[in-house]
Order: C-alpha cells, then sequence, then structure tokens
C-alpha cells in the first residue's frame, strides 16, 4: 500500500510540476520573454512525443518477443530526419506560409481547400488515433497494476477506481486548459509544448537510467552484457525480411503524417533554423530511445517468471530487484510518454474536428449569420474544448470495450499504416503539381477501405465475421483479407500496408492523371509544389464592395478584437488610408483569410471570407476580373499620362503666347513713338510751309508751285497713312464690301507687277507656273493689293546685289499656291511670328511705311477665304498666298 | 515559368554549398541503404540453415546498426553546421525538383 500511495503522490506532484512548468511558459511567451521556448533543443525535445508509451513500455516487450525488429521504428523517423532537405524543410515552410494548423487543413488547402477532403482526412485520423489513445490510457494503467501486484490493499484500490478514466479526464483538463488557451493565429501553445519537451528529458532519463541499471548493475558492464544478449533466446538474428524493410519504410511514412507529429514538426515550428538542429538531434534522441532495450529485454527474459508480460519489464525489473526509486523513476517516464502523447494528439485531433466538422457545419446551420450575434471565436474554442472531450472518451470507451489487449506494439502498428495512408496525397501534393483533389479523394477512400478491411477489421473487435476471414466475403477465395489476390502466408501488416498503399498511390496518380483541376487546385498546387520560388500569396480575391466593416466584425468573433483592430490599422496604414477600414483589396483579402486560418484552417477561412465578400470560389472569371482590372489600372495611368503631356503642351503654348504678347506690347510702344513721328514729320512740313506761304512775301512763282506741291505731298503722305488705318480698321471689323468679279490670275499678277512699277525699279520678276488658264472669281483689286504689297515689300527689302523676285503659281490638293520668294537674307526667325502684326516693321532703318501692310494683306486674304503665310527656308523672303478651291472651280 | 538564365559556373563558396546539399540531399539514401544491408544476412531458419553458415549474433547486429546510426548523426550534424544558414533562400532557385512537373 505504501509504495502505491507513494506513487500516487509522485504522480500527482508531477502532473502538479507540468501545470506549472505550461503556465509559466505560457506566461513567459505573453510577456515576450519567451526567447528560451522557442530554441532548437525544445523544438527536438517536443518531437520526442513520437516516442509514446507504446515506445517506453512496448519496445522493450516488442525486442523480447521479436529480437532487433522493434528498431525498425526508430529507423524511419531517423531517416526522415536526417533527409531533412527533402521533405520536412519544404512541409515546415509550406506550413508555416500558408499557415496550415493540421495535417487535414495541409491536403485540404493543397486540393482547392477542399472541405470534403479535409473531413475525410479527419475521420480517418480520428479512426486511425483513437486506438492509440486508448493504448496510452492502457498502458498507464497497466503500470499501476505493475506496482500493485506486490500490494493486495493496493490491487483492491486499483480495482475499485477505473485508473483509466482518472488519467483519461485528467489528460482533458491539462489539454484544455493549455491546448485551447488561445486562439492564437499561429495556433503555438508554448505551455504545451514546454510541458512535453520536460516530459521528453524525463523519459529519456527514466529509460537510460533502467538502461545504466540493468547494463552495470546486474550484468556487470558492456561486454558481458554482450555475451549475455547472445545466449539469449533473441540472440541469433532472426529477422522476417519483409517486415525489416516494411516497418521502416511504414514508420517513416506515420512520421509524416501522424498528426501530433505534424503537429509539433510543422505547426508549432518556430523557425526553419530548427530543423538543421533536430536533423541530427532527434535521431541522436531516437537512438539513445532504443540503445538500452535490448539488454533490458534480455535481463528481464532472464530474471522475470515465464507468464510476465515482456512489455512491463521497465518497470517490473527494477522492481523485482528491490529498486522502488528506480521504478519509480521508470513509471513517470512511462507516464510522460503516454500523457504527452494524449496531450498533442487530442490538440491536433481536436484541431481537425473543430475546423473541419464542427465549424463548416456551424457556418451552414447559421448561414448568412457568419456575422450573426453569435460569437464564433467563443464557438470555436467551445468546439475544441468539447472535441478535445470527444476525442479523449473515444479513447476512453475503445479501451474499455476492447478490454485491453496484450500486444501493445500492435495496435501502434495498425494506427501508423492507417495514417499512412495519408502519405501518396500528402507528398503528390508537395511535389507534384498534377496532383489533384479527385485523385487525393479517390486514393484516400481506397487506402483507406483496403486498410481497414484487411487491417483493422480482422485485428479488432471480430469486426469481420470469420467466414469472412478465412474464405473471403461470399465465398470468394481472392478477397480474402489477409490474402487479397490470391497471395497468400504474408505477414498480416506487411500484406495489409502493401496493398493499401499501392493502390491507394496507384489510384491516386490514375485519377489525377485522368482528372482536371479547378482554378484554385492549380493556384494552390502551384504555391505548394514551388513553394521555395513564390511569394507567400496564396490566392487573390477580387473584392469590389466596400464590406471591410463585416470582415471586421467577423474577424473579431474569431482572432479578438484587439489583434483585429491593430490588424486592420497597420493594413489601411499599407493602404496609405488612415482609421481602422482598409479596401477590400484582393491582397488584404488573403492576408486576412491566412490570419483566420491559423484559427479556424484553410477551407473555413475560405468559406467565412467567400461568404462576406459574396464569392465562393475563385472561379477563373474572377482572375478574369483581377486581370480586368489591372488591365483599367494600366489604361488609367496612360490617360493620366497623356493628360499631363497635354498640359506640359498647353502650358509651353501659353508660355509661347504670353512671350508674342510681351513682344507685341513692345511693338505696339514702339509703333506709337513711330506713328506719332509719322503724323508729326508731315504736320511739321505742311505747317512750316504754309507759313511760309502765309508770311513771306515775294515769293517766286516758281518757289510757291514747290512749296505748295510740298504740302500737297505730305497731305497725300498723311492722307494714305490714315487711308491704311482706315482699310485695316474696316478689314478687321468685317464691315468691308467685297466687289466679286471674274479674272484671270495671270492679269492679276501683271496688274500688280505694273502698278508696282517694278518695270522701273531694278528688282527683276520672273514668272513661273500656269497662271494663265486659271479664271477666278473673287475681289480682283483686293487680290491685287496683297500683290502689289508683297512686290513692293520685296523692292523695298530685299537686299541682294541683284534682287530678283520668283512668282510661282501652284494648285495644290484643291487650292491655287502664289509664292512670291526673293533672293535677299530673308526675315529672321525671331521675326517671322510677328510681320503679320499691326504695326510691325522689321526695323527701323527702312522707312517705308507705318508696318501696317502685311497685316492688311492678311486681313484681305482672310475675307476672300484664302490664306497668307510666310515660307520660311527658301533662300530668301518667301509668302506664299493660298486661294481656296471654290474660287476656281467656280471660275473653270 | 520564366527562367532566368542562371549562369554556368559559380563562384567557389557557393559551388561548395551546392555539393554539400547534394551530400544532405544523398544522406538519408546511403543511411537506408546501409541499413537494409541485414536483409542480406544468413539466418537460423531459410535456406541459410541448410549450408550451415551461422546467424548472425544479436551483439554484432546492435554494433552495426547502433553504429550506422552514430555515424548518420555525426554526418548530419556535420552537414548542418556547414550548410549556409541563408542558402534555403540563395539554392531555391536550382532545384529541378521544385521546378514544374
Amino acid at each position: 500500500m505504501g509504495t502505491l500511495n507513494i506513487l500516487i503522490a509522485v504522480c500527482l506532484a508531477y502532473v502538479a510540476l507540468l501545470f506549472g512548468v505550461a503556465f509559466m511558459a505560457e506566461r513567459a511567451a505573453l510577456k515576450g520573454r519567451g526567447n528560451w521556448l522557442r530554441s532548437p533543443w525544445i523544438y527536438t525535445l517536443s518531437l520526442s512525443i513520437y516516442c509514446t508509451a507504446w515506445t517506453f513500455y512496448g519496445a522493450v516487450g516488442y525486442a523480447a518477443r521479436s529480437g532487433l525488429e522493434f528498431v525498425t521504428i526508430y529507423l524511419g523517423p531517423s531517416l526522415v530526419m536526417v533527409g531533412w532537405w527533402w521533405a520536412l524543410r519544404k512541409m515546415v515552410r509550406i506550413g508555416r506560409t500558408q499557415r496550415i494548423t493540421s495535417v487535414a487543413d495541409l491536403i485540404s488547402s493543397r486540393y482547392g481547400k477542399s472541405g470534403l477532403l479535409a473531413v475525410c482526412v479527419t475521420l480517418l485520423a480520428l479512426i486511425g488515433i483513437t486506438p492509440y489513445i486508448s493504448l496510452q490510457l492502457q498502458s498507464v494503467t497497466l503500470s499501476f497494476s505493475s506496482f500493485a501486484v506486490s500490494d493486495a490493499e493496493g490491487a483492491a484500490l486499483i480495482a475499485a477506481h477505473d485508473t483509466a478514466l482518472w488519467v483519461a479526464i485528467g489528460l482533458a483538463l491539462f489539454t484544455i486548459l493549455f491546448g485551447t488557451r488561445n486562439l492564437d493565429a499561429n495556433e503555438r501553445h508554448h505551455g504545451v509544448v514546454m510541458a512535453i519537451a520536460v516530459e521528453a528529458v524525463v523519459k529519456l532519463f527514466a529509460l537510460i537510467a533502467v538502461g545504466v541499471f540493468v547494463v552495470w548493475g546486474l550484468a556487470g558492464g558492456i561486454g558481458p552484457m554482450l555475451e549475455r544478449i547472445d545466449a539469449s533466446e533473441i540472440g541469433a538474428w532472426q529477422m522476417d525480411r519483409g517486415r525489416w524493410f516494411g516497418l521502416t519504410f511504414l514508420s517513416a511514412a506515420a512520421f509524416l503524417t501522424l498528426p501530433r507529429m505534424f503537429q509539433v514538426l510543422v505547426v508549432e515550428n518556430e523557425d526553419e533554423g530548427h530543423l538543421r538542429t533536430a536533423a541530427w538531434a532527434f535521431p541522436t534522441y531516437l537512438f539513445l530511445m532504443s540503445l538500452f532495450v535490448v539488454p533490458i529485454a534480455v535481463v528481464g527474459l532472464e530474471l522475470m517468471p515465464a507468464g510476465a508480460n515482456p512489455d512491463q519489464f521497465v518497470l517490473t525489473v527494477p522492481l523485482s530487484q528491490g529498486q522502488d526509486g528506480l521504478a519509480m523513476l521508470s513509471f513517470l517516464g512511462g507516464f510522460s510518454s503516454a500523457t504527452s502523447m494524449v496531450i498533442v494528439a487530442s490538440i491536433a485531433l481536436s484541431t481537425m474536428v473543430s475546423n473541419h466538422i464542427v465549424m463548416p457545419i456551424f457556418l451552414r446551420v447559421t448561414r448568412g449569420g457568419a456575422s450573426g450575434p453569435s460569437d464564433v471565436r467563443h464557438v470555436v474554442i467551445l468546439a475544441r474544448r468539447i472535441s478535445i472531450g470527444i476525442v479523449l472518451t473515444l479513447g476512453y470507451f475503445y479501451y474499455k470495450i476492447s478490454g485491453g489487449g496484450t500486444a501493445l506494439a500492435a495496435i501502434g502498428l495498425v494506427s501508423f499504416a492507417g495514417l499512412a495512408q495519408l502519405l501518396p496525397a500528402m507528398m503528390g501534393g508537395i511535389f507534384w503539381r498534377g496532383a489533384t483533389r479527385n485523385g487525393a479523394f479517390a486514393g484516400l477512400v481506397t487506402g483507406f477501405v483496403l486498410w481497414a478491411y484487411c487491417l483493422l477489421l480482422p485485428q479488432f473487435g471480430g469486426g469481420l465475421p470469420v467466414a469472412v476471414v478465412e474464405q473471403g466475403p461470399w465465398g470468394i477465395g481472392w478477397l480474402r483479407p489477409h490474402a487479397l489476390f490470391g497471395i497468400q502466408g504474408m505477414d498480416p501488416l506487411l500484406h495489409a500496408v502493401m496493398w493499401s498503399l499501392l493502390l491507394n498511390a496507384t489510384v491516386f496518380v490514375l485519377v489525377s492523371i485522368a482528372s482536371f483541376p479547378s482554378p484554385l487546385e492549380r493556384l494552390q498546387g502551384a504555391q505548394f509544389v514551388n513553394i521555395f520560388e513564390h511569394s507567400n500569396n496564396p490566392q487573390s480575391w477580387s473584392g469590389g464592395v466596400a464590406q471591410s466593416e463585416d470582415l471586421m466584425i467577423m474577424a473579431q468573433r474569431i482572432l479578438g478584437p484587439a489583434e483585429v483592430q491593430s490588424f486592420f490599422q497597420a493594413e489601411a496604414a499599407r493602404q496609405g488610408l488612415a482609421g481602422f477600414l482598409p479596401e477590400p483589396t484582393p491582397d488584404f483579402l488573403a492576408r486576412l483569410e491566412r490570419e483566420l486560418s491559423g484559427a479556424v484552417g484553410g477551407a473555413t477561412a475560405h468559406a467565412m471570407v467567400a461568404q462576406i465578400m459574396g464569392a465562393a470560389t475563385v472561379s477563373v472569371e474572377d482572375l478574369l476580373a483581377v486581370a480586368d482590372e489591372t488591365a483599367q489600372m494600366m489604361e488609367y495611368s496612360s490617360q493620366l499620362e497623356a493628360k499631363s503631356n497635354e498640359l506640359t503642351r498647353t502650358a509651353r503654348q501659353l508660355r509661347a503666347a504670353n512671350d508674342k504678347l510681351t513682344k507685341l506690347s513692345v511693338q505696339k510702344d514702339a509703333f506709337l513713338s513711330q506713328i506719332s513721328h509719322e503724323l508729326r514729320t508731315p504736320m511739321t512740313s505742311i505747317r512750316a510751309f504754309s507759313e511760309i506761304l502765309r508770311d513771306a512775301d515775294g515769293l517766286k512763282a516758281q518757289d510757291l508751285t514747290r512749296y505748295a506741291s510740298i504740302i500737297h505731298a505730305e497731305a497725300i503722305r498723311l492722307t494714305r497713312l490714315l487711308d491704311d488705318l482706315l482699310d485695316l480698321s474696316v478689314l478687321e471689323n468685317g464691315q468691308v464690301n467685297l466687289n466679286i468679279r471674274e479674272g484671270t490670275l495671270a492679269d492679276v499678277i501683271s496688274h500688280a507687277i505694273a502698278a508696282a512699277g517694278a518695270d522701273m525699279h531694278p528688282l527683276k520678276v520672273r514668272r513661273i507656273g500656269p497662271a494663265s488658264d486659271i479664271m477666278l472669281r473673287t475681289d480682283l483689286d483686293r487680290l491685287a493689293q496683297v500683290f502689289i504689297n508683297l512686290i513692293a515689300n520685296a523692292q523695298k527689302y530685299c537686299d541682294a546685289e541683284r534682287p530678283e523676285l520668283v512668282i510661282e503659281v501652284n494648285r495644290r490638293s484643291g487650292r491655287i499656291i502664289v509664292d512670291f520668294i526673293d533672293n535677299g537674307t530673308g526675315i529672321a526667325p525671331d521675326a517671322q511670328g510677328m510681320i503679320f502684326e499691326k504695326f510691325y516693321r522689321v526695323s527701323d532703318r527702312q522707312a517705308g511705311g507705318a508696318g501696317l501692310g502685311l497685316a492688311i494683306c492678311r486681313e484681305i486674304m482672310d475675307r476672300l477665304g484664302g490664306t497668307l503665310g510666310y515660307l520660311p527656308g527658301q533662300g530668301g523672303a518667301a509668302f506664299r498666298v493660298s486661294l481656296p478651291v471654290a474660287q476656281w472651280m467656280a471660275a473653270r | 515559368m520564366s527562367d532566368k538564365p542562371s549562369p554556368v559556373f559559380l563562384e567557389r563558396r557557393s559551388y561548395r554549398q551546392r555539393r554539400l546539399v547534394d551530400a544532405a540531399r544523398l544522406l538519408p539514401l546511403a543511411g537506408a541503404l546501409l541499413w537494409l544491408v541485414p536483409l542480406l544476412w544468413p539466418q537460423d531458419s531459410g535456406p541459410d540453415v541448410a549450408q550451415q553458415i551461422p546467424a548472425v549474433p544479436t551483439s554484432s547486429a546492435i554494433i552495426y546498426i547502433f553504429g550506422i546510426w552514430i555515424i548518420l548523426v555525426l554526418s548530419a550534424m556535420f552537414l548542418s553546421a556547414m550548410l549556409d544558414h541563408k542558402s534555403d533562400l540563395r539554392y531555391q532557385g536550382d532545384q529541378p525538383e521544385n521546378r514544374d512537373t
């Protein structure tokens, strides 16, 4: 009795210690002081949940029965860890970038966030893991009984109190307390991880302690121990070769696919760099865990009576030698193995159950009410807690119903084989882009059915009638569960593993090849397979409607208000907005979805965002819409660019206009003084000569005539100046009356030449072109006036030594073109823009007129419907007169 | 997928890193092969009995299997230490199996 009481006390103290450790770790993590929690050593130790009570107790039993075969269970995981560069590195990267919460989430996310697949994997895991959990309960119960053997009162106590029940309740409490404490977006449980790290140390220490005691305490050193081993009944190499290979492979596969391993390997991973350490540290751990298994088994076989359960040697050998303290330690080791496995397994399973079964159902029931009154966050946590309860209850009842099998390892291997069915879908998913949802589903179902039919049902509880096992269903021999397709004599486990995995993989590959994936699947496939090349943007939402507020309300219910508000604020700031509501851009939605998927899983998060955004899936149309949006943006920006160019052009024009205005203003000032001068000069001479005529007596008739004609000439000059001004004013105001007549262009030009007095002038005029046969119907006098002015200009300003004016007539594109080109120096470029302005004169030097001639000419041409322009680049001053078509068409 | 043309030759350091990655990839395969060697050992049952070849004693088997284990662990430790911590980013582009199938 005494021993048992102490045992229970130690046990409770140990549990209290674990609670304390978990609590401290949570506190430290909350306060941000948890750097040591994120060390690779903690990560490595947390992986040790691979070593369950099955390992702790069962391995020795296994070794006692089948020699070294037990070691295959560790060889597979060691190889996987050593080969981390192949698969684990990729899985961890995917898990971190895609916020994967469980193995079901990984597979469902990879295959287009398929809810069906998630449910499928969850059920498979539930069926596969529940017996395993009951196995842990059984092992704790058995170890209690081992202590009670020497103690009749204790045995009665054990019988009266259902140990398994108490253990299950305690574990449920611990798991609920620390496993569902928070809905952290990244799903990490520092308290739990810390506790299982402590447990890992305890179990390793316990097993090594027992081993050291056995080797050095009982056998007397390494040499004698090896001799004893060779002398024992497992002393010769005795191996089922198929099982050696098959079990190594199976344990490697299970290491990757077991939900609890995925939880610690991927979900709880803090840093990819931890894999580097774990890659060699975890194989070392496994090495140490298995190093003393054979010695303990050999010594146990020698010391213990023939009927003793070899599964309990780790406990019973020290007990039989009166080493109660060591036995206690060993018990704690086994207890640690069992509890840590149950805790992590139930966290992993409850995450899967709540994310992939409870939440989808809840969402469907409260359809349209993801933002309804009930608190989703509360529902998620409650669902997790209930799921943990359900998982442990199932484990407990399975233990009760099965009545506790004798061979512990058998259950473990059956469970391994079941979970290994996930391997094709998982590895295919991360290495092969061609893998499709249909293929994964078909493969999983095939593997699951075969596993259940060949292994699970025949093994446990008489799930199949004896007749079916022996003769096959309906007497069909080649369908016998242990001899499919007539292949007999194989080990049942190996047989089941081979067929289920082979057909699973075959169906997976064939259906994948034959089917066509949805766009979302293809997106996710590319993301997963090329995880190292892709940015971490899983998929885009084409959000258009402003639903940020709804999203915020929904997210708050899941992640908690404080986190969501800071997240939304950060997103808004990222978009350059103030306040809490960012635009629902695809980018933002993808990030929000990833945050949510940390809490409720990828498929559910997708569904929730979809419910609010009103797009159930991202279809090709959505993607096209996104592409269109991009195209529109680009178009818009090019429009903006064009506009800005136009503005630049306008500004340039404005600047030019302003320059011109400034110049004009200067010209006008100059002209005013010029015209005053022009008017004043004749006025002065008229006044002077008229005064002479009035006052001087005895003028000669000759002088009289001369003075009078001077006065007359000056008056004429004045009149002409005033005429010009008047003329221009009339033309500008549009009050001119045109005297339309018909005549040939040649006549007009001839008249102009004659009128300009070109015959007497040194300027030589040359005419080119078919002017004679062009009939005009216009105001011939006005046209002639223009020509005269141009010829006169040439006479006045052509500074060549032998001045020459070419008058060239052309017909071009419906217009008559008359060019007046002289061979002088022409007009300076900066003056070309000004010469048609009023009052402009090329220089003050040649005081030929008031600077109105060309302005008048241009006005006239406007009235006549033609144009007058300066023609640069002709070697001299060149003017082009152009008349519209109507005038000569009518004339023809 | 638009691949940038990668240089044909690498600088010495990158080259060394890549060979280390090769070694890291090969290590589990080597381990698996070595651990499959016991399949070839003679056994007490089966055809070997007729040929009078004695079965390998368990102690030798233990030393072989655990010896391989230690070698694997030490090699993995060596490779982990030698592999550039930034290599995850630098070598992601040159892994053919990450490419589109």
